[in-house]
């Protein structure tokens, strides 16, 4: 099983959610974040004083798929969330040992 | 006098209007803060209203406006205290002023200025002061500061149209140009050095944390200024009238002045910006609101917007942490306001063929209501800093006055270090 974590733009949820569908993709955990990249945040000037904004806003999805589906995934996020801009985001996939749902008490795959 | 029952209906309209200001202002200074210290911020103008209607059916409305001159700096405060002599005439009947409206409901109306004046100055010493030191400085600052105002301006006192300088031309404050706003500008600026400024002003990010807050506050403010303004007419006519379109045209105008500044300085036109443009039209054209035209006032206002838009960045070149721009916003609102009516006032104006007499008398009640309330809030702020002292520790201040003065937090975990 692989964790799909994707750091995408806010604005492009819609976008992404509706390109998963029917890539075997049953569910996502969506949470606010908040951080930067190579680009260093942004500034911002409030009544003539210049702030430095370190992190913008963002979404993180977190994805639980079987093996073989790991790699449509991503490449499927990846072109949803896609404009060319600095601040697309990021995703990487990492392996996982266990998984369990929390109702059914049912490990691995089947809990997906 | 007969009773006038619409004039009465407005003043109590006005009142009503002018008391919903000092919320307003707790929204448009509570966006502006932290979020780690927005409840302190709306606390500290929730409060004013709380100290300041006890102190001033107590002693405010006779030190105003009550009988017995002493040196033409405030009526005798014991005259009328407790509201004596005030309410009832000696037949039983309700006291009627000039214009057909009972005096009490000059009472409702007057309190709400001396809230709000007091409550204008909290932005100076956003994040730091003790709650405790902050009462006791609204009940000591609206008696030896704003109501000897009210009296030198309103009362017939020192500045007023039976003063000393009425001999050059009759002074011109309809609203409180001087009373409130250079009186409550100054003292943001004495209060911001006597008590220091934030941990990490100039370094750290200290952003607004809720900039839709500021636009309700300032709309709500807007709102509110048209009891202000309107309502110093004290009756329901055509300077009333006047008054709210002055002071409608001004704040548009203002707005506009600001943004442009903005657009040109830093790139882009802000809604803090807009909002700050609104107050700052209210603020300037307050003093003028009966004397100018709708025309004169597109010009007051766009100056007035213009030159606050600038003036705010002034603190971080002279290192005063007025925090949110009460010098800024205020004093330079109601200095360009009182200062203007000497060339805008459609009767005396230097424009309108009036002399330099009206500017001469504008710039003279300026510079002693700079003076008076430069003196009296530094006497206060030291006898406090000594007495009581200003400031919370250090590591309240770090963690957040929300916590550290009043154990609560606006917000859940996420921002509210922030």
């Amino acid at each position: 099983m692989k964790l799909i974590t994707a750091i995408i733009q806010p604005h492009r949820l819609d976008d992404v959610k509706e390109a998963l569908e029917g890539t075997g993709v049953t569910g996502m955990t969506i949470s606010e974040a908040s951080g930067f990249g190579r680009q260093k945040g942004h500034t911002e000037v409030y009544r003539g004083a210049e702030y430095r904004v370190d992190t913008v806003p963002k979404l993180r999805l977190d994805i639980v798929v079987d093996d073989p589906l790991a790699d449509g995934v991503v490449n499927t996020i990846a072109a949803a969330a896609h404009s060319g801009r600095i601040g697309d985001g990021k995703i990487w996939v990492t392996t996982v040992d266990t998984l369990v749902r929390v109702r059914t008490a049912e490990r691995g795959v089947e809990a997906i | 006098m007969e009773l006038d029952t619409g004039a009465t209906a407005w003043m109590l309209m006005s009142a009503s209007l002018v008391l919903l200001m000092t919320p307003a202002l707790a929204f448009f200074y509570g966006g502006m803060s932290r979020a780690k210290s927005v409840l302190n911020m709306m606390m500290m103008s929730f409060s004013a209203i709380a100290v300041v209607v006890v102190v001033y059916v107590l002693w405010g409305w006779s030190m105003s406006y009550g009988g017995g001159d002493i040196a033409g700096i405030f009526a005798n405060p014991f005259d009328q205290f407790g509201l004596q002599g005030t309410i009832y005439g000696e037949d039983g009947e309700f006291l009627i002023d000039g214009y057909g409206v009972p005096v009490i409901v000059g009472v409702a109306f007057q309190v709400t200025f001396a809230i709000i004046t007091v409550a204008l100055i909290s932005g100076a010493i956003a994040d730091r002061v003790k709650f405790s030191t902050w009462l006791v400085f609204v009940a000591l600052w609206v008696t030896l500061a704003y109501f000897p105002m009210a009296h030198m301006v309103w009362g017939g006192g020192l500045l007023s149209g039976d003063g000393p300088f009425a001999s050059i031309a009759a002074p011109i404050d309809f609203a409180g140009g001087t009373v409130v706003h250079i009186n409550a500008g100054v003292a943001a600026l004495v209060l911001a050095l006597v008590v220091g400024k934030r941990k990490g002003f100039g370094s750290e990010v200290m952003r607004p944390h809720n900039l839709p807050f500021v636009m309700l506050g300032a709309a709500l403010l807007w709102f509110g200024w048209f009891g202000f303004n309107a309502g110093s007419a004290f009756t329901a006519d055509g300077v009333a009238g006047l008054a709210w379109v002055n002071t409608t045209v001004a704040t548009g105008a203002a707005m506009l002045g600001w943004l442009l500044v903005e657009r040109l300085r830093d790139g882009h036109a802000t809604s803090l910006g807009a909002a700050s443009g609104v107050v700052a039209g209210l603020v300037a054209i307050t003093p003028a609101a009966g004397s100018v035209s709708p025309v004169g006032s597109i010009a007051l206002g766009a100056i007035a917007g213009g030159l606050a838009a600038l003036a705010v960045s002034l603190k971080y070149r002279f290192g005063y942490d007025d925090s949110l721009d009460v010098v800024g916003v205020h004093l330079v609102g109601g200095l360009t306001g009182t200062v203007l009516i000497g060339f805008l006032a459609t009767d005396s104006g230097l424009l309108y063929g009036g002399g330099f007499n009206q500017l001469t008398v504008q710039v003279i009640i300026a510079l002693v209501a700079m003076v008076f309330s430069a003196l009296v809030t530094y006497v206060i702020a030291l006898g406090l800093k000594v007495g009581m002292g200003w400031r919370i520790s250090e590591a309240d201040e770090i963690n957040g006055i929300d916590s550290a003065e009043h154990r609560e937090t606006a917000y859940e975990a996420i921002g509210a270090s922030r």
